[in-house]
């Protein structure tokens, strides 16, 4: 509309400035500056034609040129040089080596029995074995303040610490200055990340959703065959390939035999939205989840029309037996893709794997173990969405100097007899824990908002009054 | 905010610093901001009721309180480790001379008070037999009666209770846990 107001009115200055289907010819340029104008415009083909040859058509076809495994070669001794400098920096002004470990205190962890009957050593003990001392109160007095200091839950809702300075301020918490030159290859560091490296990868994420979005539109309106579902795929594989270039992704595959085949169920742990773009670079998957508005919303639509994908209304999510129903309907058909599912159900900083949720294991499809394992010295991969919304985050993923993660693919595994959801949720977590590295907790993963529930106290308070009454209850 | 805190304490000869090295008092302020949801520069009760683990802890309330002094709601930085130096663990060389007049934070008997605190629910310097059945329900939650509750209590009392006033005051409560290894026992020790 504004392009026909400036036709119309033919401006005094050569042009409208934005507005290309409106040409004008070069001689009416004036000479004040406007000439950068076709130099503004060669330049940005020049780099969208690089963008495309160099970068998006070999990611589309799965085929590397080498730019980014030297970017990262580069990237790793310029941080090792880091590392070393701060470490020689640090011993000069502390005596003391600081030790690499991130736990702050020492904690035993002896049973509630074990502490109290310690405590209890110096008393005779009683003939029911139960008993009650005024020092009993040191033990949970003491848990409590080492709780205080340093607890296994809250500290998985915010970035893990690094052992060593990486080069981003966002990191730098507790790293002073420490020599010229260190500062200066931070601030080179700040214009390549902002400057350069920023707005390629937004370039790219935005051709990667564009093409998603346009590709996967194209695809749904063939008839369903077998060529439908094979260019879906090849679609669905090209877009993600190119949005993992959009953050300079850096996967490697673990153990791609066990990779999730058709009708199964591939849960993983979850730290962040990325975590969908990693994984589907490899395979493809139906993808669970709500139904947004915005451009996310126009995104899910467009991808159930090419392949089918499960997407639930907010109310819909209420329902547990509705959802359990759509999801069991759409494992049983052996023709559509494995389902990716997040059971931890929010994102955890990647340094611990939280309760998963029973409700993915009450399908009783095949389970697909995926562990997904970042490094965060490249760039912390963490969503913390007290902190950032989606926005701010993916800026933040682009200002970064890279995602470097691990993949494995665990063997599959299937609820054995006589085990419950939640002993086979447990075992399944257990082994992407003990595979990707991380902390294997039993604690919620909604605590991140949520207040604990009072069982929890509860059983605490019933351990305690067994050892106060003793073997024989008398209530 | 962050940095202006710091420089003041590092200014300060306050004398809680005397308890922690450089390097904990940086690892403890950074806990202090994380917990400090409101980022005001002082912790609520709400911001230590937010620890899953200390939620759970059925004294958690009771050592919740610890940290704030008589009528007040806030805690600032300073508050927070005067009442994380109590567990500092007793160095040998600490033991036999005292720095100042007064005693250390993290002497026996400091700790002993910490603890008599707990149960002192009115701050009045004596358990009497309520507060004791008070904090023993708190431990103990529905699993045990009242009467075979109010028994223990009174057992307790008759065993720590010397001059016959039915409450136990500060001195009774030293002679009771006299074999009890305090030091050991409320103690936290850093890892560097």
């Amino acid at each position: 509309m504004k392009c026909s107001y400036f036709l119309d009115r033919r401006p005094p200055l050569g042009g409208a400035v934005n507005f290309a289907p409106c040409p004008r010819p070069e001689s009416r340029e004036s000479s004040c500056g406007l000439e950068l104008r076709p130099t503004a415009r060669s330049a940005a083909q020049v780099w969208l034609s690089l963008v495309v040859g160099l970068i998006m058509l070999p990611a589309m076809f799965g085929v590397s040129l080498g730019i980014t495994e030297t970017y990262m070669k580069v990237l790793i001794k310029t941080l090792k040089w880091a590392t070393f400098r701060i470490q020689k920096g640090r011993r000069e002004r502390e005596t003391l080596k600081p030790s690499p470990s991130n736990g702050i205190i020492q904690r035993d962890d002896g049973s509630m029995e074990k502490e109290i009957g310690e405590l209890r050593r110096s008393r005779p003990k009683r003939p029911d074995g139960g008993d009650f001392t005024l020092s009993d109160v040191f033990y949970f007095s003491r848990k409590g303040l080492e709780s205080i200091v340093e607890d296994e839950v809250t500290q998985r809702f915010s970035s893990e610490e690094l052992v060593s300075w990486n080069l981003l301020t966002r990191t730098n918490n507790n790293f002073h200055y420490v020599s010229l030159r260190l500062t200066v290859l931070w601030g080179l560091g700040v214009v390549i990340r902002y400057c350069i490296l920023a707005p390629l990868r937004i370039t790219l994420a935005a051709i990667g959703i564009s093409w998603l979005v346009i590709g996967t539109t194209v695809v749904g309106l063939l008839p369903s065959s077998r060529v439908k579902n094979w260019l879906s795929e090849l679609v669905h594989l090209m877009c993600y390939r190119i949005c993992a270039r959009g953050l300079s992704a850096t996967v490697h595959y673990h153990n791609k035999q066990n990779r999730p085949r058709k009708g199964g169920i591939c849960v993983a742990n979850h730290t962040s939205p990325i975590d969908v773009v990693i994984l589907a670079n490899d395979g493809c998957y139906a993808m669970v989840g709500q139904v947004h508005g915005g451009l996310m919303g126009v995104i899910q639509r467009s991808m159930v029309k090419s392949c089918p994908h499960i997407w639930f209304e907010r109310s819909e999510m209420k329902d547990r037996h509705l959802v359990t129903q759509r999801l069991r309907d759409h494992v049983n058909d052996k023709t559509k893709l494995p389902i990716l599912i997040f059971p931890e159900g929010t994102c955890i900083n990647n340094t611990s794997v939280m309760m998963f949720k029973k409700g993915s294991f009450e399908i009783g499809g095949t389970i697909y173990p995926v562990a997904i394992k970042y490094d965060p010295q490249f760039g912390d991969a963490f969503w913390n969405s007290a902190k950032y919304n989606m926005v701010s985050y993916l800026l933040r993923m682009m200002t970064s100097w890279a995602i470097v993660c691990n993949v494995w693919y665990l063997p599959a595994m299937t609820q054995m007899e006589g085990e419950d959801a939640v002993q086979f949720a447990n075992r399944v977590k257990s082994a992407i824990a003990r595979q990707g590295g991380l902390v294997d907790l039993s604690w919620d993963g909604g605590l991140k908002r949520d207040k604990v529930k009072n069982t929890f106290k509860e059983l605490e308070q019933k351990k305690y009054s067994s050892m106060v009454v003793g073997d024989d209850s008398s209530d | 905010p962050l940095w202006c805190d710091k420089v003041l304490l590092r200014a300060s000869r306050r004398v809680e610093i005397a308890y922690f090295s450089h390097s904990q008092i940086t690892r403890l302020y950074s806990r202090f901001h994380s917990l400090d949801k409101g980022e005001n520069g002082a912790l609520s009760r709400e911001d230590f009721q937010r620890i899953p683990e200390l939620a759970i802890n059925p004294l958690g309330d009771r050592i919740i309180n610890a940290f704030f002094p008589e009528g007040e709601d806030q805690v600032n930085f300073r508050g927070f480790m005067r009442t994380l130096a109590h567990f500092r663990p007793v160095e040998d060389n600490e033991k036999s001379k005292g720095h100042d007049a007064s005693e250390p934070l993290n002497s026996r008997n400091n700790k002993l008070l910490f603890a008599f605190r707990l149960y002192d629910l009115d701050r009045d310097d004596k358990i009497s037999r309520d507060e004791l059945l008070q904090v023993l329900r708190m431990m103990v939650g529905v699993n045990i009666s009242d009467e075979q509750l109010g028994s223990i209590a009174d057992r307790t009392i008759q065993e720590a209770d010397t001059n016959g006033d039915m409450s136990i005051s500060f001195s009774e409560f030293i002679k009771v846990l006299e074999k009890v290894d305090v030091e050991q026992k409320m103690s936290i020790r850093f890892l560097h």
